[in-house]
C-alpha cells in the first residue's frame, strides 16, 4: 500500500535494467520500497540491479523477462506479475530505444521498431496494468515521455513521434482514470546522461538518472501528473513550442 | 459474483484527506446483511466504516467493500437506574449527546470530536481528556456484538469471552463488524463545565504543573505551541476541568441546566489550497491562541462543545488543509520518558513543520486491549500539513525515538508508520493475531491499514 505521504511499498520496474529505471527503484527502496519486480531483456543487468536493490534493503526483489515488442506475451506477463507479489503499488514504465533516426528515415523497420518499443508496446502494457490497477484499487503508473515528444526535432523525430504518442495517450489514460484509485504520472526529462545517449552531444539543461527519480519520487509524493527535468523545461518548452518552424528547424538543438 | 445489494464505487480517504482508494461502499440496513455480505467472502474484503474520522487508511478497503454503519443508529435501550444504554454501533456520540444530555446522562469518553460512531469509538478504543481517570470508551464496554470475519454473529463481553473483546477494542475493526454494544454512561447535573485554565511558559513547566495536579480534575489536556523556539519552546496553556454542578451555574442558567446544542458555526467550503496552512498562519494563529489566555482563570463555565470539540464548530474543517491533506501524528510514550516529549517537540519546533496546538496529555492505565494505544505516560498528538519532502523523515525519526523509549505510535491517526516499526510498538500484536485468526480465518475482514502494516 502506499501509505498517507506517498510511499510505495511494491514496485514494478518495466525496463529495470536501464539506468533511470534502476535510479528510481534505488530512490524508492530508500525510502518505504520493501518489495520490487525488476523486468527487462537484459538478464544481467537485471541481476546486478537486483543485488543492489536487495543491499539497499529490499526484502524482496524479482527479476523478470518481458519485451515490448512481443505484444502476444503482454497480458501474460501482467498476470505473472500480479500473481507473484500481490498488489503492486507503482509500475515504472522506464523501457524504450533511442533508435537510429538515419536508418529510420529509409528504412521502415526501424522506424516501426522505435515506434513498436516506444509507443505501441508500451500503450499494450499500460493497458494492462490500469486494469489490474483499478481493480485493487489503488496505485500509480509513472511513465517516461519525453522533451522530444513535445515538439517535434528534425534531428530525432522518429523518437519523438514514438514519445509524442505515448504522452498524450497517457494524458487521457490519466484523466479516464480519475476516481479509480489510480494515478498517472507524466514524466518529462531533457536530454539524460545514460548508456542510451552515450556518445550524442548533451542539450542544454541536461540531467541524470537520479535526477530523473528524484523528481518521480518527489511527483508522487505530492500526486503531480506532470513533472519536467529539470523543472526549467517546463519553461523553456512552453517558449520553444511557438518558435516558427523556419527558425525552429535551423536551431542547433 | 455476489448477490447481495451492491454498492457504488467511491473513492474514499481518511479525515486527513491523503492516499485515496476506491472502493464499492454499501450501506447495509440490518445486522442480517452484513452477515450475508461476510458470507459471500468478497474477493477483496470488507471493512465498516463509521463517521471517516479516523486520520489514515483504517478504514479504507481499496478495491474491496466498505460497509457505511451510519444507517445502523439508534438507541436501543437505556437503564436508567444503572446509567447503562444499548446502541447500534452506527450511532454518533453527537446523536447521543442530543438524546441522553437532557435525560442527565453523558457519554464516559469522548475524544476531539463528538462526530465518531460507537463502533469506531470501540475499534479505535478512543481516549478523551478523561483517560487520566476514567481510561479508554472500551473501558466501559459490558457487551457488543459483532459479526466476525465468517459473517457468525458473536456476543463479546470482557467476563465471558475476554480475547475477542479485548482483541476488538483496538482492533482497528479487524475482527468483524460491530453492530451493537452496551457501556456504561456518566450522570451529570449540567451540560455546563467547570474549567481551570492556567498558562505555562516552556513545556518542563507544563509537564510539572500537569503532574503536580492532573489527578484533582476528572479532565485535563493541555495544548502546546510546537512553533514556539528558545526559552518558551513548548509553552503551553492547561485546561482541566470537570462537569459543572447545577450550584456551579449563574442563575440565568439554571432554569435549562442541560441544554445541548450541537449546531456548527460554519462549513469550510472545499477552496482553499493546499500551502495555506503553512508556518507563518500557524505562527500567527498559534500566536493569537496564546494571548486571548491572558492570564490563568478558575472556575470558569464552558459549554461541552467549548471545552470538548472546538473544532465540531467548523464543519469539514479538514478542508483548510487543501487538496493535499494533512496527517496526524500522534505517540506515547511512558513515564520516565519525559526526555523524549523534549527531543520530540524540540525536533518539530526546529523543523519549523507548521502545527496548530499539539495536544499533550498523561495517560492513566493501559486496559487488557493487545492493540489498545494508551499506556501510564505522555502522549502529543499534533496535525502537520503534507507537502513538505522533509516531513516524512522527520516523522520516521520520531517513529525511532518513540521506539527507543518502549512507545507507540496511535494506528486510528496513521497513515505512514513502517511495518517493521509495529512489532516494537505493540509487543503483544503476536497475541492479538491469534485470535484474530480465529475471528476472521479467511481473511475477509480487510482494510488498507492492515494490507500497509501486514496485520
Amino acid at each position: 500500500m502506499k501509505d498517507s505521504l506517498g510511499g510505495v511499498q511494491t514496485v514494478l520496474v518495466l525496463g529495470g535494467g536501464s539506468e533511470i529505471g534502476l535510479a528510481t527503484a534505488r530512490r524508492l527502496v530508500a525510502d518505504r520500497a520493501r518489495t520490487v519486480i525488476l523486468a527487462g531483456r537484459d538478464t544481467e543487468a537485471l541481476l546486478n540491479g537486483a543485488d543492489e536493490l536487495r543491499r539497499l534493503g529490499a526484502t524482496r526483489v524479482e527479476v523478470m523477462q518481458f519485451d515490448a515488442l512481443n505484444r502476444d506475451s503482454h497480458q501474460g506477463f501482467i498476470d505473472e506479475c500480479w500473481s507473484t507479489v500481490g498488489d503492486i503499488d507503482l509500475v515504472l514504465f522506464a523501457f524504450g530505444v533511442l533508435g537510429d533516426q538515419d536508418v529510420a528515415e529509409h528504412d521502415s523497420k526501424e522506424a516501426l521498431r522505435i515506434i513498436d518499443s516506444n509507443f505501441t508496446g508500451a500503450v499494450s502494457l499500460l493497458i494492462g496494468s490500469a486494469e489490474r490497477l483499478k481493480a485493487q484499487g489503488h496505485g500509480s503508473i509513472v511513465v517516461l515521455s519525453s522533451v522530444a515528444g513535445e515538439r517535434s526535432r528534425r534531428s530525432n523525430f522518429v523518437y519523438g513521434a514514438s514519445k509524442a504518442g505515448l504522452d498524450a495517450f497517457c494524458q487521457g489514460l490519466g484523466d479516464s482514470l480519475i476516481g479509480t484509485g489510480v494515478h498517472v504520472l507524466i514524466v518529462r526529462p531533457g536530454f539524460v546522461h545514460t548508456k542510451m545517449t552515450e556518445g550524442l552531444d548533451a542539450a542544454p539543461l541536461s540531467t541524470t538518472p537520479e535526477a530523473v527519480a528524484e523528481a518521480i519520487f518527489d511527483g508522487i509524493a505530492k500526486g503531480r501528473e506532470i513533472v519536467w527535468v529539470p523543472a526549467a523545461l517546463r519553461g523553456v518548452m512552453s517558449g520553444l513550442r511557438h518558435v516558427p518552424r523556419p527558425l525552429f528547424r535551423r536551431l542547433p538543438i | 459474483m455476489a448477490k447481495f445489494k451492491r454498492g457504488a464505487d467511491s473513492l474514499l480517504a481518511g479525515w486527513g484527506g491523503t492516499g485515496a482508494t476506491r472502493a464499492e461502499v454499501v450501506h447495509p440496513l440490518s445486522e442480517m446483511e452484513i452477515a450475508e455480505i461476510l458470507k459471500q467472502r468478497p474477493e477483496r474484503g470488507v471493512i465498516a466504516r463509521g463517521l471517516g474520522r479516523a486520520y489514515g487508511d483504517a478504514a479504507l478497503n481499496s478495491g474491496g467493500i466498505v460497509l457505511d454503519a451510519t444507517a445502523l443508529s439508534g438507541v436501543r435501550n437505556l437503564d436508567e437506574e444503572n446509567g447503562v444504554v444499548t446502541v447500534a454501533a452506527g450511532t454518533s456520540l453527537e446523536d447521543l449527546m442530543r438524546w441522553l444530555l437532557p435525560a442527565g446522562w453523558f457519554v464516559p469518553v469522548t475524544p476531539g470530536t463528538r462526530v465518531v460512531t460507537v463502533g469506531g469509538a470501540i475499534a479505535s478504543d478512543i481516549h478523551g481528556k478523561n483517560h487520566h481517570a476514567d481510561g479508554t470508551f472500551g473501558n466501559h464496554v459490558l457487551s457488543m456484538t459483532l459479526v466476525d470475519g465468517t459473517g457468525t454473529t458473536r456476543h463479546l463481553s470482557p467476563a465471558d469471552t475476554p480475547k475477542e473483546f479485548w482483541a476488538t477494542t483496538g482492533g482497528m475493526g479487524l475482527t468483524g463488524v460491530i453492530t451493537e454494544a452496551t457501556f456504561r454512561l456518566i450522570p451529570v447535573e449540567t451540560s455546563s463545565m467547570r474549567v481551570d485554565t492556567e498558562r505555562a511558559s516552556n513545556l518542563d513547566d507544563l509537564m510539572a504543573r500537569m503532574s503536580d495536579r492532573d489527578d484533582e480534575y476528572r479532565y485535563s489536556v493541555a495544548w502546546i505551541d510546537c512553533l514556539a523556539t528558545g526559552k518558551s519552546m513548548g509553552r503551553g496553556i492547561l485546561d482541566r476541568g470537570d462537569h459543572a454542578l447545577l450550584s456551579d451555574l449563574p442563575a440565568n442558567k439554571r432554569r435549562n441546566p442541560l441544554a445541548f446544542s450541537s449546531h456548527a458555526v460554519v462549513t469550510a467550503p472545499p477552496i482553499f489550497p493546499s500551502g495555506l496552512v503553512n508556518r507563518w498562519t500557524v505562527r500567527a494563529f498559534n500566536e493569537l491562541w496564546f494571548r486571548k489566555t491572558r492570564s490563568d482563570h478558575q472556575g470558569a463555565i464552558h459549554s461541552i462543545g467549548q471545552f470538548f470539540h472546538p473544532l465540531d464548530l467548523v464543519t469539514d474543517w479538514n478542508r483548510l488543509y487543501g487538496s493535499r491533506g494533512f496527517v496526524q501524528y500522534q505517540f506515547c510514550v511512558p513515564f520516565g520518558a519525559e526526555r523524549a516529549v523534549q527531543t520530540a517537540v524540540e525536533r518539530l519546533s526546529l523543523s519549523g513543520a507548521a502545527s496548530f496546538l499539539a495536544v499533550l496529555k498523561r495517560f492513566g492505565p493501559a486496559n487488557p486491549g493487545p492493540l489498545s494505544f494508551p499506556q501510564p505516560g505522555w502522549t502529543l498528538a499534533l496535525d502537520i500539513p503534507v507537502g513538505d519532502p522533509r516531513l516524512s523523515g522527520l516523522l520516521d525519526g520520531l517513529d525511532d525515538l518513540v521506539l527507543d523509549n518502549g512507545g507507540s505510535v496511535y494506528l486510528a491517526k496513521d497513515g505512514r508508520v513502517r511495518r517493521g516499526h509495529l512489532e516494537g510498538m505493540y509487543p503483544r500484536l503476536n497475541e492479538w493475531r491469534e485470535t484474530v485468526a480465529t475471528m476472521n480465518p479467511d481473511g475477509v475482514i480487510q482494510s488498507d491499514l492492515a494490507r500497509r502494516l501486514g496485520l
